[in-house]
C-alpha cells in the first residue's frame, strides 16, 4: 500500500548564485515573533494579516509542542487590503481582550499589512484613545515583515519590542533579566533553577516553558498559566543586570537588542554571550552569574559540570574525528559547533538559513584551537546547497532539526536532533541543550548515535560495545 | 458555556431539535477569533499538491513555502518533486522593485534543473499587491522551456479555501485538452478529489480496476501532468470530496460533455454506493458490470464485516465529535460511526455550505451541535458539554481533544494510515478503538477529577500538628 520514499535527486549543480529557494532552512519573521508573545502572562500572538498566516504557523508550532498554540489573526480580506486593515486590527483585539481576558496582546505585522502600509503603532494609539474609557490590557507591537529576515530575527525583534515597549525606569530592584533565545521548554526550565540556585530573581523572557509545555488539565484554558508576568518585564529598567545569548546577534553597543536596549536607556549591565551550549560556553555564562551574584557557582552545577567532564573523558573515544554538518539557526549552530570541537568531533559544514553577516567570524573563534580544519561555513542555504554540500563531504552524523532527516537517510547516517521543529519524533520541545546538565544529554545522544550506527552496520550484532 | 460563545458566531451554530434549522455560513471569518481555516493559498496548494511530475514554485516571502513543505501524507508511485519546497523567497527589494525578474530566473533554473512536466507558479498575499504580471513572466518562460507554466491566482487574503480550490481547479483546467485520447476506451473515469492520503487512491483505483474500468486521470492523487492534459478523454468524472475539485468537473461539463457523479469513499454504505452510482454509469456499456460490483464489495464485506463486530463490542455507546475542512467528510463518518455503535454528537466543518449543513443536520441525531468555521474555545466548550470519547479532525484540532483529555483521530491531509475504502473503514475503527479504549483515559483530569498533584491534598492528620 504505500510507496517507498525514495531520496532526493541529486542533481549537481554549483550551489552558488541561485535565484531560487529549495527545502528552506529557515521560518518567515512572524512566527518567531507569536512565540515571544507566547511567552509572556497571559499574551496572545495576534498576526495582523490574512487568516491564513496565524493557522499554518499555529499548525507548524503545533507539530513541535504538541500543545494548543492560539495566534489571534485580524482576518483582512480583499477589502480591508485595499482601504487599510485599521479597523479590522481593532475589532481583533476588542474580541481577543474580551474573548481570551488576555493580559497581553502582542501584534506582528506579515508582508501583507506591512505592504498596504497600515501604519500599526498609529492605530494602536488611536485605539486608546478611542476606548480610553475601557481598561484595556497592554499591547505591544513588532514590525515583522516576512521579506526581511528570518524567524529568528522576528523571534528577537519581539523580545525586544516587549522590554522596550514594557519597561520602565523605575528604582533598582533586585530582578535581573535573561534573553536566552530560542531554546526548548526543557532549556527555559533548567535556567529558572540555575538562576534560583543562585538566588536571583530573573525574568526569562520569554517563558513559554509552561505555556507551550503544559499539564493535562480538565479545561482548555483560553490563557494557559505561566509566562514572564508582566509586571517584571516592566521592572527590568531597574535589573541589576542582564543576560543575553546569541553569538551572531547585533552588538550590545548598537541597542539592537534587549539588553543592548537595557543598557543604553537604563543602564542596566549587559551580560552577551554565546547561547550556553557545552563545556567552554558553559563556563562563561556560570561565570558570569557568579560575579552578579557575588557567590560560587552551587555545588549540584559544580558537580553537573564534573560529572560531564567525566563523561568527556568516558565517550571521547566513539566520536573523535567524527565528522557532522551542523546545521540551523545561526545562535544554536555556533554553540552547538563550539560544543562539538571541544569534544573531538570535527565540525566539516556549518550551514545557517539566517544572514547575520556574523556567522563565520563566530564560529571560527568558537572552534579556535580545536580542530584540525575550520569548518566550511554557509549563509543564507536553503536544503539544497546543504544537501549539494553534505553529498561531498560524507558526514557521519548531522545535527540539526527534523527537516534535515530526508538528507541523513539519503546518506544513511543519524540524525541528532536539536532546536526546531522537531516533528518527526516525540518530545523535541523536552529536550535540554543548555549549560552542563544539556551539554550532557547532548553528549550522550551523540555517542549513542554513533553506538547505535556501529553496532546497525556490523553484522556481528554486539550487544556489548 | 455561553460565554465563549462569540455575539457575531450565534447564527453559525445550530443545535438539532432546537428550532427549524437554519445556520450562517460562507462568511468572513471574525476578526480576532482564531479560526481554524487558512487562507485562497492554501485551497490552491492542498488541491494541486500531489501532482508529482509537477514543479510547484511559490512566488513569495519565504513562510507560504516553507509551512508546506512535505505536509500531506500525498504519495506518489514515480517521481516526487512535489515533496520538494520551492520558493522565489522575496525580499525587500523585490517587494519595493517588483518580483517578476527574480521569478522569471527562479522559474528558469528550477525547469533546467529538475526538467518537470509542468509547472504551477502560485502567487501569494504580497504578489497580489505589489502587482507582478505572473500571467506575463508565465507565458515566456512556457514559449522558451516548451512547457505548460501555469500561473495559480491563489493570494491568500482574497477568499478562504474555497477560492483557492477554485484558483487550482482553473490552473489544472488550463493543462486540459492537450494530451491524445486515441486509446481510452468507453469504460474509463478520472478520480476526482482524492490525495492519495497514505496511498489511499491505490485502494480505489484497484477496485475500480477489479470492476473493470480503466482510470485515466488521478485528480490529484499520485497525479501526473500527462493524465491531467487528456482527462477529457474519460468517459465520466468520479468526485469526492466536492468542494475542492466540483469546480473542474462542472467545467469539463461544459467544454467537453464529461458528466460526473458525487461520491465518497469512507466508511461501508459511501464506499459501496460510490462503486455500484459508477458501475449503474456503465451497466449499459458493459451488462456485467452490476454483477461484478456486487461481488466485489461482498467479497470486502465479508472480510471487514465480523472485524467491525469485535470493535464495536468494546465501542458501543461512546460519543464522537467532527470538525474537518469540508462537510462530506462529516457525512460519510458519522454513517461510519454507527457501524461501530457509537453517535456523532458534535458536526462542523471549516467551510461548509448552506446544502452542506442542510444534509448534514438531516442525517445527525437530535441535540446534535452543528457548527461552521468554529474556534478552539468554542471546540473545547463543545467536547466539554457532550463529554465525547473521541474528536476526529486535524493537527490543529489535536491538542484541543488531548489537552482535554479527549481520544483523536487524525482524519487531515497530514495523516499516515488509509482511511478510504473497505479496508480503511478496518483501519479507521482500529484508530478509533486504539484511541478511545486507551486506559490513559482512566488517569487524566476530566475522568480522575484530580488536576495537579498538590492540590487539595488529602495529608495525614499528623500533618497538620
Amino acid at each position: 500500500m504505500s510507496a517507498p520514499v525514495k531520496n532526493i535527486k541529486a542533481a549537481k549543480a554549483p550551489a552558488e548564485n541561485f535565484v531560487s529557494t529549495t527545502n528552506a532552512c529557515k521560518l518567515c519573521k512572524p512566527l518567531g515573533a507569536t512565540l515571544v508573545f507566547k511567552g509572556i502572562e497571559g499574551g496572545v500572538p495576534f498576526l495582523h494579516g490574512s487568516q491564513g498566516c496565524a493557522t499554518y504557523m499555529r499548525r507548524y508550532i503545533i507539530s513541535h509542542f504538541r500543545e494548543p498554540m492560539d495566534i489571534a489573526s485580524s482576518s483582512l480580506g480583499e477589502k480591508q487590503a485595499i482601504y487599510g486593515g485599521g479597523p479590522n486590527l481593532k475589532k481583533g483585539l476588542l474580541t481577543v481582550m474580551d474573548k481570551y481576558g488576555a493580559g497581553l496582546i502582542g501584534v506582528a505585522t506579515t508582508c501583507l499589512t506591512e505592504t498596504i502600509g497600515d501604519d500599526v503603532p498609529g492605530i494602536l494609539g488611536e485605539f486608546r484613545r478611542e476606548f480610553a474609557d475601557l481598561e484595556l490590557a497592554p499591547v505591544v507591537n513588532v514590525s515583522t515583515p516576512s521579506y526581511s529576515g528570518s524567524h529568528m530575527e522576528g523571534f528577537t525583534a519581539a523580545v525586544k519590542a516587549v522590554v522596550e515597549q514594557l519597561a520602565q525606569a523605575g528604582e533598582p530592584n533586585d530582578s535581573v533579566g535573561c534573553f536566552p533565545g530560542f531554546v526548548s521548554c526543557a532549556d527555559i526550565r533548567h535556567l529558572k533553577d540555575v538562576f534560583a540556585s543562585f538566588g536571583m530573581n530573573a525574568a526569562i523572557l520569554p517563558d513559554y516553558s509552561e505555556t507551550l509545555d503544559g499539564p493535562a488539565l480538565d479545561d482548555y484554558e483560553k490563557l494557559p498559566s505561566g509566562g514572564t508576568p508582566v509586571a517584571a518585564i516592566r521592572a527590568l529598567g531597574g535589573a541589576k543586570a542582564s543576560f543575553e545569548f546569541g553569538a551572531t546577534l547585533a552588538p550590545v553597543g548598537e541597542a539592537g537588542t534587549a539588553a543592548g536596549l537595557l543598557a543604553a536607556r537604563f543602564g542596566v549591565p549587559a551580560h552577551r554571550m554565546g547561547l550556553p551550549i557545552g563545556l567552554r560556553a558553559s563556563d562563561e555564562f556560570f561565570k558570569a552569574l557568579e560575579s552578579v551574584a557575588c557567590a560560587p557557582t552551587p555545588r549540584r552545577h559544580a558537580l553537573e559540570r564534573g560529572r560531564l567532564l567525566d563523561a568527556f573523558v568516558d565517550g571521547h573515544k566513539y566520536i573523535s574525528q567524527k565528522r557532522c554538518v551542523i546545521y540551523g539557526e545561526e545562535d544554536l549552530i555556533v554553540g552547538l559547533t563550539s560544543f562539538m570541537a571541544e569534544i573531538g568531533v570535527t565540525p566539516v559544514l556549518v550551514a545557517g538559513g539566517g544572514r547575520s553577516g556574523r556567522l563565520k567570524a563566530a564560529v571560527e573563534a568558537a572552534c579556535e584551537g580545536l580542530v584540525p580544519e575550520m569548518p566550511e561555513v554557509r549563509e543564507g542555504v536553503d536544503f539544497y546547497d546543504i544537501a549539494d554540500r553534505a553529498r561531498e563531504l560524507a558526514p557521519d552524523f548531522f545535527l540539526g532539526h527534523s527537516k534535515g532527516y530526508r538528507l541523513a537517510r539519503e546518506l544513511n547516517v543519524p540524525l541528532v536532533r536539536v532546536g526546531f521543529p522537531i516533528h518527526d519524533r516525540f518530545g523535541g520541545h523536552r529536550l535540554h541543550h543548555l549549560c552542563y546538565l544539556g551539554a550532557q544529554e547532548l553528549f550522550d545522544r551523540v555517542v549513542n548515535a554513533m553506538i547505535e550506527k556501529k553496532q546497525t552496520d556490523s553484522d556481528i550484532g554486539y550487544g556489548y560495545i | 458555556m455561553s460565554d465563549l460563545i462569540f455575539e457575531e458566531r450565534k447564527d453559525q451554530i445550530h443545535r438539532k431539535g432546537e428550532g427549524p434549522f437554519k445556520l450562517a455560513c460562507n462568511r468572513d471569518s471574525l476578526a480576532g477569533a482564531v479560526s481554524q481555516r487558512a487562507c485562497v493559498f492554501c485551497g490552491s496548494r492542498v488541491v494541486l499538491y500531489p501532482i508529482a511530475d509537477a514543479l510547484h514554485l511559490v512566488h513569495g516571502p519565504i513562510g507560504c513555502a516553507a509551512y508546506t513543505w512535505d505536509i500531506r501524507g500525498a504519495l506518489s508511485s514515480g517521481p516526487e518533486l512535489h515533496r520538494l519546497s520551492f520558493s522565489t523567497d522575496l525580499q525587500e527589494t523585490d517587494v519595493i522593485f517588483g518580483g517578476e525578474k527574480k521569478l522569471y530566473a527562479a522559474l528558469t533554473e528550477l525547469i533546467d534543473r529538475h526538467q518537470p512536466k509542468a509547472a504551477f507558479v502560485y502567487s501569494t498575499c504580497i504578489v497580489g499587491i505589489i502587482g507582478d504580471d505572473l500571467q506575463a513572466v508565465c507565458k515566456k518562460v512556457s514559449a522558451e522551456k516548451g512547457i505548460p507554466v501555469i500561473p495559480v491566482q491563489s493570494e491568500g487574503f482574497k477568499g478562504n479555501k474555497r477560492e483557492g480550490y477554485l484558483a487550482a481547479c482553473k490552473a489544472m483546467f488550463t493543462l486540459m485538452g492537450t494530451g491524445d485520447t486515441s486509446d481510452i476506451g468507453p469504460l474509463s473515469l478520472n478520480i476526482l478529489g482524492d490525495f492519495n492520503l497514505a496511498g489511499e487512491i491505490w485502494i480505489i483505483r484497484e477496485y475500480f480496476e477489479r470492476m473493470g474500468i480503466k482510470v485515466v486521470a488521478n485528480i490529484t492523487g499520485d497525479g501526473r501532468v500527462g493524465d491531467i492534459a487528456r482527462a477529457h478523454g474519460a468517459a465520466l468524472n468520479v468526485v469526492q470530496c466536492s468542494g475542492s475539485t466540483m469546480d473542474l468537473a462542472k467545467m469539463m461539463k461544459e467544454k467537453y460533455g464529461t458528466p460526473f457523479v458525487k461520491v465518497s469513499y469512507f466508511g461501508i454504505e459511501d464506499m459501496a454506493e460510490a462503486l455500484y452510482t459508477v458501475a449503474r454509469f456503465f451497466k449499459d456499456k458493459d451488462p456485467g458490470i452490476l454483477v461484478r460490483t456486487q461481488e466485489l464489495v461482498k467479497e470486502e464485506l465479508a472480510v471487514l464485516y465480523p472485524k467491525l463486530q469485535e470493535f464495536r463490542k468494546d465501542l458501543e455507546g461512546k460519543k464522537a465529535a467532527i470538525y474537518v475542512g469540508g462537510a462530506f467528510k462529516a457525512f460519510s463518518l458519522i454513517k461510519a460511526f454507527r457501524h461501530l455503535g457509537m453517535s456523532v454528537v458534535i458536526a462542523g466543518s471549516q467551510t461548509g455550505t448552506e446544502e452542506d449543513y442542510e444534509e448534514l443536520a438531516s442525517i445527525c441525531d437530535p441535540g446534535t451541535i452543528i457548527v461552521d468555521d468554529a474556534n478552539p474555545l468554542e471546540l473545547s466548550a463543545f467536547l466539554k458539554e457532550k463529554d465525547v470519547d473521541i474528536f476526529v479532525g486535524g493537527v490543529k484540532e489535536r491538542p484541543i481533544a488531548y489537552k482535554l483529555g479527549v481520544g483523536f483521530c487524525d482524519h487531515n491531509h497530514e495523516r499516515k494510515e488509509a482511511l478510504e475504502g473497505f479496508v480503511g473503514m478496518y483501519n479507521f475503527a482500529l484508530e478509533v478503538h486504539r484511541t478511545v479504549m486507551s486506559p490513559v483515559w482512566k488517569f487524566v483530569p476530566r475522568r480522575s477529577g484530580k488536576v495537579l498533584a498538590g492540590e487539595g491534598a488529602d495529608l495525614p492528620k499528623e500533618c497538620s500538628l
